[in-house]
């Protein structure tokens, strides 16, 4: 099965009308970066799946449903699990990142949505 | 810093440490991302525009109030904004931007373009707006006054574009199919039939 029949299966994607819906730009980002890694061959797409049920399963009761961050959460345990990266170099380029932007003054802000 | 910058940070740094391993590149993650977002999140728009070509009761109700009319298709709810729908007649073509930043219908239209959000269009689009246009590729007749309508997080405004000539005989579903995401945000008009 093709990735692109996979996603067109998949049951557990937020869609509207059978169309996918993203509220944030780091989600399409999140669905995009898997997906590429699945059509590149780096990573099994059924191994990001299996990950993708068991955050889905682990998500607390108390806490705010968001599909994407558990989809997040299953591309980063991916990730790590399979050696593509290390829990270091996330850190590293997250603090990369931060200090980056911190420097940055002159790009344009976006303001908070009211979602 | 918020839990949800966090996640976008998070999101950043994976995929940035990714292409910088050569693991992926930029174009093929926004090659997938906008197949999705782009092409596929701008048809409920295009839904709506077909459906007030069709029923004059629907296009009164939908420049009254877009989002109730909306709603009556089944359009809107996961993101709590208001649109206003603008519409184009052959002495008056509306065209939106957000000066501000990048608000945008995503109800209707999914996530905004890269150019929509680039501070060149957001300028631009208000200083001169027939200029803008003709980067476009859109050539309005002298006649036709342009108005610019200012997006914020409360208002989002919707372009309804002019009916192409030569349509008269399809239904909604090939109408909608001459809907483009630009006509809907005013960079664009709807395309003639094929």
């Amino acid at each position: 099965m093709s990735v692109a029949d996979a996603i067109r299966e998949e049951p557990s994607l937020p869609r509207r009308n059978g169309e996918l819906v993203f509220e944030e730009p780091w989600q399409s980002r999140a669905f995009g970066v898997a997906v590429a890694l699945a059509e590149s061959g780096r990573c099994d797409w059924e191994a990001f799946r299996s990950r993708l049920i068991a955050e889905i399963g682990e998500h607390d009761e108390g806490e705010a449903w968001d599909y994407y961050a558990r989809w997040l959460a299953a591309l980063e345990r991916l990730l790590l699990e399979e050696g593509l990266v290390t829990g270091a170099e996330l850190e590293a380029e997250e603090r990369r990142l931060r200090d980056h932007d911190a420097h940055e003054h002159d790009h344009p802000h976006p303001h908070p949505h009211s979602h | 810093m918020s839990a949800r910058d966090d996640t976008a940070l998070r999101m950043r740094a994976i995929e940035s440490l990714l292409i910088e391993k050569r693991l992926l590149t930029e174009e093929v993650v926004d090659r997938i991302a906008s197949a999705y977002e782009h092409d596929i999140g701008p048809l409920r728009g295009a839904r709506v525009v077909a459906r007030a070509w069709s029923d004059d009761g629907f296009r009164e109700r939908l420049l009254a109030d877009g989002t109730a009319a909306m709603g009556e298709l089944g359009i809107g709810g996961f993101v709590a904004e208001h649109v206003v729908v603008v519409e184009n007649t052959p002495e008056l073509h509306n065209l939106v931007t957000c000066t501000l930043c990048s608000c945008y219908p995503w109800g209707v239209l999914g996530l905004p373009p890269s150019w929509y959000k680039s501070p060149e269009y957001r300028s631009r689009a208000v200083r001169e707006p027939r200029a803008v246009l003709a980067d476009f590729g859109v050539e309005l007749p002298a006649g036709t006054a342009i108005r610019v309508w200012d997006s914020s997080a409360e208002v989002r405004y919707l372009v309804l574009p002019l009916r192409p000539p030569g349509t008269e005989g399809l239904d909604e579903e090939a109408l909608a199919e001459l809907v483009t995401r630009d006509a809907m945000i005013g960079t664009g008009l709807a395309q003639a039939p094929a």
